[in-house]
Parts: C-alpha cells; structure tokens; sequence
C-alpha cells in the first residue's frame, strides 16, 4: 500500500489532484474491517487526514455547528453545547459501534462512506446539513440530502474532500432519532428513522431501507397536512412512495416497511422529541 | 478459590497458539471447495503467485489413510477427487509470508462438476440425491418403554406439536488455530483443543505412526463449547502435514471468517411430538421423533442424537414412551459438538410442548409439572429409576420463589392490559441433563489421571483434561489440595501434553469435575497409599515422605493412579437403549421473564432466574459463572443467534451479522444451588457445563407466548419471525 500523510488541507488537496486514485482515510473504521480479506485493498493508495489539523475542530458559528472534516463521533459526545442544541447528534453517536469506534470513527466518513444503513447520516440530514467539498480546483457547497445519486454513488469527485458539515442552527419542536439494530448495542440498523420539525418545515430521513439514506418526502408531505393517521398502517402508503427496502442477509424488506412505520408512529404519537424540548428547557 | 490462570489471562499475558513464536515458522492456509458435492474436474493454480516459493500439499500426501478418524472413516483428511460440502478442504498451502500464503490460497480456482446436492434436513431425499447407505441416515435410534400404541389409541387426548431448532455457531473468543513441527523424528502439534488424546488418535490413522513420534500439546484454550471437541483434529492433520511437506514449523490459524464459515455448528433439529394426557394432566405416553441435520459427514452426529433421544421425554415419568431418532446427511458443512450435545434440542421441543399441552387442558403449566415430575423411585424414559435423593418439585419451588413467579404472572395481566406497544410473560421449563458419557461410554474411555509426588514435597496432577475457560486448572487444583492436605500452592497441574499425561479422556460431556476430579482424588489416595501414609496425614508428613522416596529412589518418578471404574449397579443396554444412561443427572428449572416490544417485534429477556440441583458446589465463582455464561448462550439460540444458508454453507459468517448477546442484551441472572452429594462424582460434584444450555430456550419461548398468547414453534425468535407470529392470526 501507499500511505500519503499531508499536514495541511492544501497539501491533501494537492495530493489528490497527483494521485485522483486515493482514497482519503480518517478514522478508517469501515476501510480495515475487510482489509485482511481485501487484497486488492493492500495494493491502494491511501490519503491519511489524521495530521491535517484544521479538518479536525468542529466550532459554532452564529447560525450554524461546523464539523470538520475528520471530527469524530467523540467530539461532538463530549461537547455538551453540541449535545443540547443537536440532541440527535448525541443520540445517533451513542449508537456507533462501541467507544473504540466512537472515538476514531468521523461524521465526514460515514457520510461518504455512504452505506444506506449509516448511523450518523439520518440525523445530519434531518438537521438539513449542508456539506462543503473542496479541491485543488476549488469549493462547493451541496445539501447532504442531495447527496446521494444511488447505491454507494454520491457527488463527491474523486479529487474532493469534505471540509466541513454545516448544520444550521434553528429552534426544533420535534427531534426524533429511532434505531433498530438486530441487539441493544453494536448492531448495523435494519430500519431507522430521523424526525425533526422546525419552521423550516418537517424532515423524515430513513436508512438501511433504500440503496441510500433519504429523505422521505411523501411522510414530510403527510406530517405537514396533518392528515389523520390513527394507526401505524395509515403511514405505508407513504413509506411504501418513499423507500424500496430489500430482503438481505440481516432482514426483510417486509419488516423494514412495517416496522418503519410502526417506530415512527409510537414516536410521533408521544412526542418524544417535544418532551425532550421541554425537559431540556 | 481464585482461578489459578485468571491473572494471566485478565493481563493479556497468556500466550495462544496465535501468540507463540516460533523461529523459521511458514504460515499455512487452507483452500477449499466451491462446490456443494460432486467429482474435482480439474485444479488451476493463477499466474499471480510464484508458486516455487510455496508448498502445496494435496490428499496424495497423506502418508495413512485419508480420514479423520473418529466414529466413521468418512471424512477425509483432504479431497481425494471428490466433495461433499462447501468449505471442504482440498489443498493445504504453506509460505513463510501469512499475506502471500492467503493470497495463493486464493488464487487457486477448483473446478466440480456438481451432481446433485441436498440442502433441506426435512425434505427426504432423491434417489440421486443419497450419499450414504440407502437412505442418507447416518444413525437412526429407537428407544421404548412400556406400550405407546395402545396408549395413545386409548387416551381422553392427544397433543401434537412440531418444534424446529437452528444451527449454532460457538463463537468461542479465540479462532481454532495449530501449530506443527517435526523434531527428531517426533511430529509435535500444538494448538487450541478440548481433547489431546482424539488429536493423537486421528494422527496415528492419517500419518501412520507410532505414538512415540507423535507428541500433541494444548495451548491455553480461548474458549471450546464443543467446537473444538473433534474439529481440532483436522486442523493438527493439516497442520502436520504442512510441516513433513515444508520441512519446518507451520502455523494454521484460521480467521474470524474462515473459522465460523468452514467449521462445525450445533445440529438444526426438527422434534415432533404426539402425547396422550389424562384429563387431571398426567403424561400417558410420549410418541417422539427426532430429526436432526448432520451435514456432510458423520463427525459425531450418532451420539448427539442418542442424547437427544435420552433426553427427549424430559424430567417427567411417564409409562410409555417411544423415541425415534434420526440423523440425516445433508451437503452441509457438518455439525458437530456444541454444549449440550443434542439434549437443548430435544429439551426445547419437549418443554414448550408441555406448555402446548398445558394450554390444550386449560391447565396451568407448573401444575401440569408438577403432576408429571419425576419422584425418586419412579424410572426415566430409558427405565433408569431414579433415587438421588433430590427433591426435583423443591427446585420448581425455589425457582418459583426466586423469580416472584406468581406475583410476575398477575402483574403482567395488567401490565399488558394497560400498555399500548409493550407485553410482558414470564416462562419456565423444567429440565435435566445427565453428567459424564452415555451408558457404558465411560467404561470404554478406561481414563486415568496420575498424580505425582515431586522430590521438592509438592505435587503434580496430570491429566489430558483441558482448561478452555471452565475452571479445570482451579477444580483439579480443589481436589487435590482438599485430599492431600497440601496447600493449593503446593499442586501443579501438568500442562496437556501427550508424552506427559495419561488419557484423562476428552474434555467434554460434563464429565471433568465429576469423573476425572474423582479419578484426581483416587490417584492422590493411591500416591499417600505408596508412601505409607495414613488418611490423616497432611501437608508436612507428605513433604517429609517425598523427601524420604526421592532419596531413596534417586532419578524416579513417583505416580499415584486414578483408573476409572464405574459405580456399582451400573446397566446399560446399547441395543435396547435401556438402562443406566447416566451416572448422575443435573436438575433444573429455569424461568424467564420477557418483554416484547410490538413496535419493532423484539423479545428482551429482562428477569432470568436459574435454579439447579447439582450435587455439590465446587467453587462458586465458576459454577455460577458457567450457569450464567450458558443462559447467555442460550438467550442467543432463542432468540438471535441464526445462521444464514446458501448451498450449505454459512454466509452470515462475520460477528456484525451473526448476532450474539451484548452486555445490554442479557438481563441479571439470578442463579441458585440446590445440593444432594453424587457418592461417585469428587466432592458429591455432578456435571455442569451443559446443563444451562439446555433451559433457556424453552423458558423463553414460553414467556413469549404467554406475552403474546401466541404459539411460537421454531426458534430463534427473530424481529421478523416474531413479526410473523403476531400479524398471523
């Protein structure tokens, strides 16, 4: 393998504008779980962001949390303004793997990573995150809910890097954030939902049920009407419009739909994320 | 007692085989067959390997006969030309780089031409589709008591019921692993392994040599539940074979992956049930029949099925019984020994049965225990009468107590009457499990247990029995100290190693504290007795008299012998399958609490209370350790833990997607010990090692019903199969 080891954003911009084949590495947390079966991995090159100090701090600005590129799950665990103006944040982190994997593993990376079945995607989308690639040609800014063409496909050029996950700072009435893991605790979700209503309207984000995680239009469109929905099943007509779940190794698609439906209702009908808001105050 | 090798082990100091290092080792690795069954067209080595750098050993290098030697002479040690399952080992490879030597490995491309596989235990089989004699069973047992015909023709009602169980991987800690080197003409093997003596047994067959150049040692042991009770075997041949062909030490260790792909697993089983009740509850006869899946080759599926037969009819008298096993061949990898041995099979079917049967009555489920428990004097299936002395309706009742049962029980109607997505249940099942070999197995094992006086004045317990986590070292230690008077510092206990200690047999069976700990105690009486000391002798007379021998006999050893002898009254018939199956059963009752969350359709066991019969307490910490960590293991088989198929083979074979318990998955388990001394077993000690395997399921299984009021069959309880359950009325 070949190891590049910038020490600032530029030199890893122009790292990747020398070798458009590296793959950009921060915690590495997915990348080594296949490596001792991965050959063809070993033969790499790989772009190690570990000492590019200023993708690591994530800040406040007056509207907006910025994390960093390589921030990590940690980070924003042991901040405790981060944790109170973006509960789900917290609670998605909780969620990662174990601490061994909390404390190497970064939002950027699970971003780009771009599992459907990512833990800290849902809520980064459910709080509208803006994400800002970079390159030696220059920068863009695309909604992370835009993101994702399909299956393991994104925009992210092969020269680009994420710089920063912008989350814009709003007022939430409701914060939802539901995982159902196949355990307690270190589990790959099999279905799982993000939920958060602002004056920007609501957002329904859901994973590990389409070839990417997404938002969920024809549920915001169903909140937002305030339509009656008395039971769990009033909500598959509109799951079924914006997810296609799978039957694969860890479930069904039959139970991805229903029991989406079902986490989403109980959690709607009692107002978790309001109680939460109330309780924070 | 502190376990002796817990420090060790608690510090990361102790050395696996995967830690020892061994100067100018190679690295082995093991290519496989793609196909499910049929003949090895042809072998193509890929261009993008220097293969003059590696050794490549085939079936043509067995120097004995080509089988793993155990029951049946069917497994071969490597493919001769043909497969039966996937995974099933070809060539072995060997380089002195673990990558290059992996890499080889895979790109080595085995052509089959397949012929007809099968994958489906209860689908009988085609005419092309059999395997082995003329109806693919590799051993059907019959086993009856009393007239279960006219029983059944003649009874108020009958009940039936069909119970189905999945595979189960051990995901013992530490992967299987060997190293091999020849020295001297002395083949060694060392490696992770229950069972030295099987390891030198299968040795002898395939590498056709005296057991004087041989030599087969255990390295401390991550865990074994019976998956490395007869699989090591095959890895030390290949491991062996690797090292006569290279020239050098070999080390095979097989990764996460490799190992729960390519390795045994506990027997799927379908069990179905027909019972005649009387009104009032009591069991008037049990119509039996046990299918299980063996894969592809024997292993030691026979006498798995014979504890699932033994076990069937449950702690429960009953005048006519009738028990048919079978063990089929499927193109699975082939299952093999896991805790339990066939028993939690049989024992889930039998007591979610009892409460099917209950349910039918409308009588309640301890009730209609307690009625049918075993008394003393009454006879088991095999007609073996009980008279232990223990009181099996005292364990119910302590169980009961412990687990607030009845106040549970009613707490749970309103629980479940005022919550919208949450139900509760709680559950039991009644149970035993008999310690040591089956019938005359013991007998046959002949073991032996040496203990030997050191001139120093301390002593040495050697034996082949393995501590792979359970307490071996610590126990034998127990004993030792206890029957000498010595302190527990003054007892070594010899490492496994076959040019050092006698065949203790196999570490398995819930057979080490009770029969070997007893043959521990023999040969320390048989060592006070060759040094003319009295019974009341203690520490320092023994060093005293050792001090005196080793003067006296300068450059000699000094054995004292425990030879196993079997209690008297002992009678078991293997072609009837009547008699004295077991020395000793272990008995229990087991109650689980759950809660089903109807959102995402997931049971959790939130209260688990274990209460057993075991004839004494040895050490605390480790027997309620080893009830506790097999209720884990049994909360994983009810209600996670599944194996996925494709063709045979296991393609969930990573921890992120077979699903074992978590910390937070397994809720406080209360253990509690009941205590009637086994005269024959050290100490008054029964077995325990497998018993807790055994309970769990069925007490879960039931707990989610009474949640549910639902009829579960078919373990594990998935989300999505208890999803099934509920949205099917």
């Amino acid at each position: 393998m070949k190891l590049l080891l910038p020490t600032s954003l530029e030199e890893a911009c122009g790292a990747l504008k020398d070798h458009p084949q590296a793959i950009p590495m921060a915690g590495a947390t997915d990348l080594m779980v296949h490596w001792p079966s991965r050959f063809e991995a070993h033969e790499g090159t790989y772009l190690d962001l570990s000492a590019v100090e200023e993708l690591r701090q994530h800040r406040f600005t007056d509207d907006a949390l910025v994390l960093g590129g390589s921030t990590t799950y940690w980070q924003v665990m042991r901040d405790p303004r981060a944790s109170r103006e973006f509960p789900l944040l917290l609670e998605a982190a909780r969620q990662v793997g174990a601490v061994q994997i909390q404390t190497r593993g970064t939002w950027a990376g699970n971003i780009v990573n771009a599992s459907p079945a990512a833990d800290g995607v849902p809520v980064l989308m459910a709080y509208d995150a803006e994400i800002e690639l970079v390159s030696h040609r220059g920068e863009e800014t695309v909604p992370l809910s835009e993101f994702y063409l399909g299956y393991k496909k994104m925009r992210r050029r092969p020269d680009q890097l994420i710089r920063a996950i912008r989350l814009p700072r709003r007022s939430y009435e409701v914060e939802i954030f539901e995982k159902v893991g196949s355990r307690q605790a270190q589990a790959i979700t099999k279905v799982g939902v993000a939920v958060t209503h602002s004056e920007a309207g609501w957002r329904v984000v859901a994973n590990s049920v389409a070839a990417s995680v997404c938002r969920c239009p024809a549920l915001e469109a169903l909140l937002g009407h305030d339509l009656p929905v008395t039971t769990p099943d009033h909500l598959l007509p509109a799951i079924e419009r914006d997810v296609s779940p799978i039957d694969d190794i860890r479930s069904t698609a039959e139970y991805r739909r229903k029991v989406l439906a079902r986490v989403l209702f109980w959690a709607l009908k009692e107002g978790r994320g309001r109680n939460r808001e109330r309780a924070r105050r | 007692m502190k376990r002796r090798e817990g420090l060790a082990k608690l510090t990361g100091r102790e050395r696996y085989v995967d830690d020892l290092v061994i100067e100018g080792c190679w690295w082995g690795a093991t290519v496989r067959s793609p196909a499910a069954r049929g003949k090895i067209r042809e072998i193509r080595f890929g261009e993008e390997v220097d293969w003059n750098e590696v050794v490549v050993v085939s079936h043509e290098d067995v120097p004995g006969k080509n089988t793993i030697a155990l029951m049946e002479e069917d497994q071969p040690v490597l493919a001769a030309g043909y497969v039966r399952h996937i995974h099933e080992a070809v060539l072995l490879l060997a380089h002195p780089s673990r990558d290059v030597v992996r890499r080889a490995a895979a790109a080595v491309e085995i052509e089959v031409e397949e012929e007809s596989p099968v994958f489906d235990f209860r689908v009988p089989p085609e005419a092309d589709q059999i395997q082995y004699s003329d109806d693919n069973l590799f051993k059907r047992l019959l086993m009856e008591k009393g007239d279960v015909a006219s029983a059944l023709a003649s009874a108020p009602l009958v009940v039936e019921g069909v119970y189905e169980t999945g595979a189960q991987e051990h995901v013992y800690l530490e992967n299987q692993g060997m190293v091999a080197w020849e020295e001297d003409g002395v083949v060694s093997v060392q490696g992770s392994m229950q069972c030295p003596y099987y390891v030198l047994k299968a040795m002898r067959e395939a590498l056709a040599r005296d057991d004087h150049q041989m030599r087969v040692i255990q390295t401390p042991t991550g865990g074994g539940f019976g998956g490395k009770e007869e699989f090591p075997s095959g890895i030390a041949l290949h491991a062996a074979l690797l090292t006569l062909k290279a020239g050098r030490p070999v080390k095979l260790i097989y990764d996460r992956g490799e190992d729960m792909a390519a390795t045994t697993k506990r027997h799927p089983s379908r069990v179905r049930h027909r019972t005649a009740v009387a009104e009032d509850g009591r069991l008037l006869a049990q119509e039996i029949d046990i299918l299980l899946d063996a894969g592809a080759y024997m292993t030691l599926s026979p006498v798995v099925l014979s504890r699932a037969v033994i076990h069937a009819a449950g702690p429960y008298s009953c005048d006519n019984v009738r028990v048919e096993g079978k063990a089929i061949l499927t193109n699975a990898v082939p299952f093999g020994a896991f805790r339990g041995f066939g028993a939690p099979q049989s024992l889930f079917a039998c007591e979610r049965h009892m409460d099917v049967i209950a349910q039918r009555l409308g009588m309640d489920p301890l009730r209609l225990r307690r009625r049918n428990l075993l008394r003393d004097g009454q006879s088991t299936a095999t007609g073996q009468v009980i008279e232990d002395g223990t009181d099996r309706l005292e364990v119910l009742d302590r169980a009961l107590e412990l687990s607030s049962f009845h106040q549970k029980r009613r707490a749970h109607i309103t629980f479940n009457g005022s919550e919208t997505f949450r139900r509760r249940g709680i559950g039991l099942a009644t149970f035993h499990h008999g310690a040591g070999f089956t019938g005359s197995g013991e007998v046959y094992l002949d073991s032996v247990v040496h203990v030997a006086g050191l001139p120093d004045g301390r002593i040495e317990v050697r034996a082949a029995s393995t501590e792979m986590g359970q307490g071996t070292i610590t126990v034998f230690t127990q004993f030792a100290a206890d029957r000498m008077g010595v302190d527990p510092e003054d007892v070594l206990i010899a490492p496994p190693d076959t040019s050092k200690v006698p065949d203790s047999g196999p570490t398995v069976a819930s057979r080490t504290t009770m029969v070997v700990g007893h043959l521990v105690e023999k040969a320390c009486d048989d060592l006070r007795e060759k040094l003319g000391l009295s019974p009341q002798a203690t520490g320092a007379a023994l060093r005293e008299a050792l001090g005196h021998w080793h003067a006296g006999h300068p450059d000699q050893e000094l054995l004292g012998e425990g030879r196993y002898e079997a209690p008297p009254g002992i009678v078991w018939d293997d072609e009837k399958y009547r008699g004295d199956a077991y020395g000793a059963y272990g008995w229990a009752t087991y109650v689980a609490e759950v809660e089903v969350d109807l959102r995402t359709y997931t049971a959790r066991v939130v209260d688990f209370v274990a209460v057993q019969e075991i004839g004494k307490v040895i050490n605390e910490v480790l027997a309620r350790g080893q009830i506790q960590g097999g209720v884990v293991q049994g909360i994983g088989w009810a209600l996670m833990e599944e194996c996925k198929w494709r063709d045979g083979a296991m393609v969930n074979n990573q921890l992120t997607n077979y699903i074992i318990p978590t910390s937070d998955d397994v809720p406080p388990i209360r253990v509690g010990f009941l205590e009637t001394p086994y005269p024959h077993g050290a100490q008054g000690a029964k077995g325990i090692g497998e018993l807790p395997m055994d309970g769990p399921a069925p007490a879960i299984a039931n707990a989610v019903a009474v949640a549910l009021n639902k009829d579960p069959r078919v373990i594990p309880l998935t989300p999505e199969r208890i999803m099934s359950l509920v949205e099917t009325s």
